[in-house]
């Protein structure tokens, strides 16, 4: 399987506090990855500093065997990466379609296609009958369907989840795994994922990338991971002797 | 443009209708003075259109219009005055070096990141140095302004914009007119779409591919060039130019209270906030007049009260109310 993602010896410092420490790691192509760890692991970091918003101190980044790091986070959404937000961001004066739209207009100049997009996307995250409200009405769990709705329209080949189930009831997290499941199963669509619900994670992920403290502990299949010793005791803390 | 028209409602389409009638019409009731008003209700409509989408779509605060508007005055008068050339040429090269500003503006503001009170106080600082600059430019007249002759032997030449306040009339209305169906396409478009994101939330919106630098370039260079023309439609309405007024801080304020009063971002924003606040200007003129209050700013002092009222009112703009009040609400597809 060939790696869409190669993320390789990327640290990123923030006036001496290293958050992310030469972490490296492989998206296979069509892989739905997670990468967890407790809060303060650098998790967004490490996303943020994918998605472009800045560049990493050392290490590279490729996508699809092109190097990313250090480009802009709109030229690296227009390569193919789209991403959510951890605290969402949706545009609130507009309306749930309308915020759809400025994603589909990423690789259409017609507006009157970019909407036909935008509804095809909506009524898959279920927010099709909310279409005409505006994005600040709604509800948190519905805001995040908007964001995954969003980042879609852009068409990625990559999408960056983090944290999407935070704060959703375990039906809907079961609902939104469902829906990315099929997403990713029917066009292939590999996904990068920050999670804290460990119930979407086992349920999602192909493989598995723990942080702590900025540095990768371990990484295998959820199955694998759950059993780590490493994992365990930066979740649970160490057992005393 | 039939895109345009189908998205008004019955009921809105046929007001509209009545208005424009009524505006091309109302010339034959007015005598000069209204008439001279109408210009007026114009001119604000029309630049207040362009700083309008400048802030209310693309969310750039720009606090020195006057700055395009006098550049815009200044190229069309001196070529008038020193080469002959008309205003119909010299319009073309007003746009260029009011866009020429715009774009210095907009770069140093986009490229480092000047946002909000800052970008607004950059814009500022480019309309006053421009201003000293023309204060001590003898071939612009310096500081005693430049004057453009009345000839009553060429005063039928409207090809000239020669001509009285008829010909400003109308062609106010057609410049107003014309901004506010430019701006209505432009909000609908692609451009308006990644106007409204930045507008709303530049991280997302790059997170979205949109390359916010380029749109907000863009929207400057419209609205810089749209405000040059309505620059050169008032200068030479009234044939005279001085820097202290042509660049003042005050006549960037006046430019963008009409949108601001009748409702930011929206198309008919501007032209129900130059309708409102001209008479009102002008009414209030009369008004402290016959009372004989003549003590100096006394007029400003109500015309601000009267802002204050209608800003606690209707903090969203006029329009947006008396658009439910006269239930023209948009139609959706």
């Amino acid at each position: 399987m060939t790696s869409l993602l190669e993320v390789e010896g990327v640290t990123k410092r923030f006036r001496g506090v290293i958050a992310v420490d030469s972490v490296t790691f492989e998206v296979p192509q069509g892989a739905i990855f997670a990468v967890i760890g407790p809060n303060g692991a650098g998790k967004t970091t490490l996303f943020n500093t994918i998605a472009g918003m800045f560049a990493p101190d050392t290490g590279s980044i490729a996508f699809s065997g092109e190097r990313i790091d250090g480009l802009a986070p709109n030229e690296i959404c227009a390569r193919g990466i789209a991403r959510t937000f951890q605290i969402v961001r949706p545009f609130p004066a507009l309306s749930v379609e309308d915020n759809v739209i400025v994603g589909a207009l990423l690789h259409r100049r017609d507006v009157g296609a970019a909407r036909q997009c935008a509804q095809a996307l909506l009524r898959r995250l279920d927010l099709f009958d909310k279409r005409r409200q505006l994005a600040a009405n709604l509800t948190l769990p519905d805001r995040k369907h908007l964001e995954v709705a969003r980042a879609l329209a852009t068409e990625p080949r990559l999408l960056l989840l983090d944290e999407v189930m935070a704060g959703l009831r375990p039906t809907e997290t079961d609902r939104m795994v469902a829906t990315l499941r099929e997403i990713n199963r029917e066009s292939g669509l590999t996904i990068l994922l920050i999670e804290h619900v460990m119930r979407a994670v086992m349920a999602l992920a192909s493989r598995v990338l723990v942080l702590d403290h900025g540095t990768a502990i371990a990484e295998g299949t959820p199955e694998a991971i759950v059993r780590d010793p490493a994992v365990v005791q930066s979740y649970l803390g160490a057992e005393t002797e | 443009m039939t895109d345009l028209w189908s998205s008004i409602p019955q009921r809105g389409r046929v007001t509209l209708l009545v208005l424009i009638a009524l505006l091309l019409a109302a010339p034959m009731a007015l005598d000069r003075y209204l008439i001279s008003i109408f210009v007026l209700i114009f001119y604000y409509a029309y630049v207040g259109q362009a700083w309008n989408l400048l802030m209310g779509f693309a969310g750039q605060l720009s606090l020195g219009h006057a700055l395009y508007a006098g550049l815009g005055g200044y190229v069309a008068a001196l070529l008038w005055f020193y080469f002959g050339i008309g205003p119909w040429l010299g319009v073309f090269a007003a746009v260029a070096v009011a866009a020429m500003f715009g774009a210095a503006v907009g770069w140093l503001g986009f490229r480092f990141g000047i946002e909000g009170v800052y970008f607004a106080l950059l814009t500022i600082a480019f309309a006053e140095f421009t201003r000293i600059a023309f204060d001590n430019m003898p071939f612009t007249g310096g500081a005693g302004g430049l004057f453009l002759l009345y000839d009553a032997q060429r005063s039928h030449e409207w090809w000239n914009l020669r001509g009285g306040p008829l010909l400003f009339y109308y062609i106010g209305l057609v410049l107003a007119a014309a901004a506010a169906v430019l701006t209505a396409w432009l909000a609908r478009s692609r451009i308006g779409f990644q106007w409204l994101a930045v507008r709303e939330d530049q991280q997302a919106a790059l997170a979205l591919g949109i390359d916010a630098f380029r749109v907000k370039m863009i929207a400057m260079l419209i609205s810089s060039s749209m405000t040059a023309i309505g620059g050169v439609l008032l200068t030479f309405y009234y044939n005279n130019l001085f820097p202290t007024q042509a660049f003042d801080i005050g006549r960037s304020i006046e430019i963008i209270l009409a949108p601001i009063i009748g409702g930011l971002g929206t198309i008919f924003g501007p032209i129900v906030g130059a309708f409102i606040l001209t008479p009102l200007g002008e009414g209030l003129i009369a008004l402290t007049g016959s009372l004989g209050i003549d003590a100096p700013g006394a007029k400003a002092v109500f015309y601000g009260l009267t802002l204050m009222v209608i800003i606690t009112l209707r903090p969203d703009g006029v329009w947006p109310w008396l658009k439910r009040l006269l239930a023209l609400t948009e139609v959706k597809s």
